[in-house]
């Protein structure tokens, strides 16, 4: 995993509430493999008409945002189903850090796992933050993953809390099945108990 | 924690299967069954390029449904090589790796969350992980499951573990008797409703109440699919004798004095009188009525008798924003009575609805009637057990007869991953569980149901409430 530590960059909008996994990475994607370019497939519906034509107004094809690292978002991002994919096609696009006042739970998980970083922050301050992307759309976001802020385009900073394991591989860039199959041994003793436990 | 204190179902799983415990606060789960299905593969090439093999491939149970086609069952008529690959490449994995493979010839595929209750394999009191949202289906038999992303999956197969951290506990009563014409699938939609799509987040569910233990095991195996519509991790409901009964025989279910002993141990899993959950919600069985979805999230539900809700009336901007652009996408007017609201398509199956009883509900209203003029109709069932049920039962013949299509086992319109969507704009009553914008397609509208009512709606071509048709008043 890439690792993580400061992400500076314009802030991309996404202001609705319970945007879904299939709105995120349609089901027809699915099958692409690992290394395919999810990030081409980020919101494709949304983003392109059926005839492949761009949809101005979605966010992703305004100019200035198009290179935007930091996402933010409504409540309840990332529900729905738990396709993993969705988190490959937001960091195959070029986010690393998606900011709002919560997640689908199990969209939060994969992200930390794949160096996409899910910022929970109080409601009130996303939408501050929504609104000033989108009066001052050049306006820069701070994510520091060291420090557990987020600084907003207008200078005010915000702490975040995270899982300090999954802030240590992020910014280590180390995943977790290293240090689980380093407990080899309690597993095998686990599984020793519980066979007898079961019969 | 003194031996005392009273725990809930899901803490007594939760306690049997922690192996160690992070300094973070993670606890690392030992998982009794893993099921997989043709959406895997990324997970095995995860493997592949550590050089790392499955941990204990006895516990990995795999069947193709998301990329199968429903009009066939030989993977080389896939026409899409891309497609075609996922379901060859499980078998490919399985042959390798030497888990048990449900395959398309062998006569027990079908949707994973169908089949490992079917099998036996979903047991009360187990930890089941799967790399899909509705894993929590398997809680109905009082297990702790749940869905898992592809890099966990590839953790679980080299590890046989998970790293969680505890969630909360949310309890929902739904106490009464069910009206008539009225499912679990309707509890449900209702439930989601209630408390909203987030309702539920970073909690696992248990219902309890007089209505959910008056649940067939089939009906509380809808109401554990949707929980994860809810937001919830997992949903469950306490093993009792209609589960046992259930289980009893099943080709996986522990048998002779093991199944004694394995009974024994399931009755104690049940949570504790005064155990605490974070959270309760309680639901008046009578309130619930036949539940449709008018909008593009699940919490958008409506009584079939009622109307599509008017964005004048919305709470705040953002609100009423949101429901315009779902009225928009649906192509619906605010006020319009739900039952004037005419369909393209039916879908009855998945994991939601695809089981044995769900087809009987659906045949009942099929029986002596007609699908609707311009209406196409599909049956899928959730598994090839199901599929050799119905027709034992003949309601393969009383679909057709109808003018259902009667199809093989798979995810199919649930999801559409195998090529069967509905064109853009296509009206669908659906029996599935996600009604999404693009889930059934680009531009398809997806409308949620129960198979009773999903029936009705092929059969005068329009959302009906299904009462009428079973000649109750309404
Ligand atoms: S039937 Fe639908 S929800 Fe169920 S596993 Fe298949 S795609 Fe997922």
């Amino acid at each position: 995993m890439e690792r993580f530590q400061v992400v500076r960059s314009v802030a991309v909008p996404f202001p609705k509430s319970n945007i879904d996994t299939d709105q995120i990475l349609p089901a027809r994607f699915l099958h692409l493999p690992r290394d395919a370019d999810h990030g081409a497939c980020l919101f494709r519906d949304l983003r392109y008409r059926p005839d492949g034509s761009e949809i101005e107004e979605f966010p992703l094809n305004r100019p200035v945002w198009r290179t935007g690292r930091i996402a933010l978002c409504g409540d309840n991002f990332g529900c729905g189903s738990s396709r993993e994919n969705a988190v490959w096609a937001m960091h195959g696009h070029g986010f690393r850090a998606v900011i709002a006042p919560s997640f689908g739970d199990i969209f939060a998980q994969n992200g930390l796992k794949n160096g996409l970083l899910p910022v929970r922050l109080l409601a009130g301050t996303v939408a501050m933050m929504i609104a000033q992307a989108e009066t001052d759309p050049q306006g820069e976001v701070t994510v520091d993953l060291q420090a557990q802020t987020v600084t907003a385009a207008d200078g005010s900073v915000h702490d975040f809390e995270i899982d300090p394991f999954a802030r240590r591989c992020l910014l280590e860039g180390i995943d977790e099945l290293a240090f689980t199959l380093g407990h080899d041994e309690e597993i095998a003793a686990f599984e020793r108990r519980f066979g007898r436990e079961n019969s | 924690m003194s031996a005392a204190t009273p725990r809930t179902m899901f803490d007594k799983i939760w306690d049997r299967h922690r192996v160690l415990e992070r300094e973070d606060g993670q606890t690392l789960l030992y998982v009794d069954c893993h099921l997989l299905h043709d959406g895997t593969a990324p997970a095995f090439e995860m493997l592949k390029a550590r050089g790392v093999r499955l941990r204990a491939p006895e516990r990995a149970f795999a069947t193709p449904d998301h990329y199968m086609p429903t009009d066939t069952r030989v993977a080389a008529d896939i026409p899409n090589p891309a497609l075609r690959e996922m379901v060859v490449s499980l078998e490919r994995n399985a042959a390798a790796e030497g888990f048990t493979l449900f395959g398309l010839q062998d006569g027990r595929q079908g949707i994973v969350h169908v089949v490992g209750p079917e099998e036996g394999l979903s047991q009360p009191g187990m930890i089941i992980v799967c790399g899909d949202s509705h894993t929590s289906t398997h809680g109905a038999l009082g297990a702790l499951a749940f869905g898992i992303g592809m890099t966990e999956v590839a953790h679980v197969l080299a590890t046989q573990c998970l790293w969680q951290r505890k969630p909360k506990t949310m309890r929902i009563t739904v106490d009464g008797e069910l009206g008539a014409g009225v499912t679990a699938k309707d509890v449900i939609l209702h439930v989601i409703a209630t408390i909203g799509t987030a309702g539920a987040t970073g909690h696992v569910v248990e219902y309890a109440g007089s209505a959910v233990r008056g649940l067939t095991m089939e009906g509380r195996l809808t109401l554990c699919n949707m929980s994860i519509e809810a937001g919830a991790r997992a949903g469950m409901v306490a093993p009792d004798e209609t589960t046992f009964a259930y289980l009893a025989g099943r080709p996986r279910a522990p048998q002779g004095a093991e199944w004694d002993r394995a009974v024994g141990r399931w009755r104690d899993l049940r949570s504790d009188p005064g155990a605490r959950f974070d959270a309760e919600v309680a639901i008046d069985a009578a309130e619930v009525a036949p539940t449709v979805t008018w909008g593009t999230s699940p919490q958008e539900a409506v009584p079939v008798h009622g109307c599509v809700p008017d964005p004048a009336t919305a709470p705040g901007a953002e609100r009423r924003a949101a429901m315009e652009e779902m009225l928009d996408y649906m192509g619906l007017e605010p006020g319009q009575r739900i039952e004037e609201i005419a369909v393209d398509r039916v879908f009855i199956g998945s994991c939601t609805n695809g089981r044995i009883e769900d087809l009987r509900a659906a045949a009942t209203i099929a029986r002596g009637r007609r699908v609707a003029a311009g209406v196409t109709a599909w049956v899928v069932p959730g598994s090839a057990p199901v599929k050799r049920q119905a027709e034992a039962e003949g309601l393969d013949r009383i679909f057709r007869e109808a003018g259902f299509a009667w199809r093989e086992a798979g995810c199919s319109m649930c999801i559409g991953t195998n090529g069967e969507i509905a064109a853009p704009g296509e009206r669908v009553a659906s029996t599935s569980n996600r009604n999404f914008r693009g889930r059934q397609g680009p531009g398809a509208r997806t409308h949620l149901m129960s198979p009773a009512m999903a029936a009705a709606a092929a059969v005068t071509g329009r959302i009906t409430d299904v009462r009428r048709l079973l000649g109750k008043t309404v």
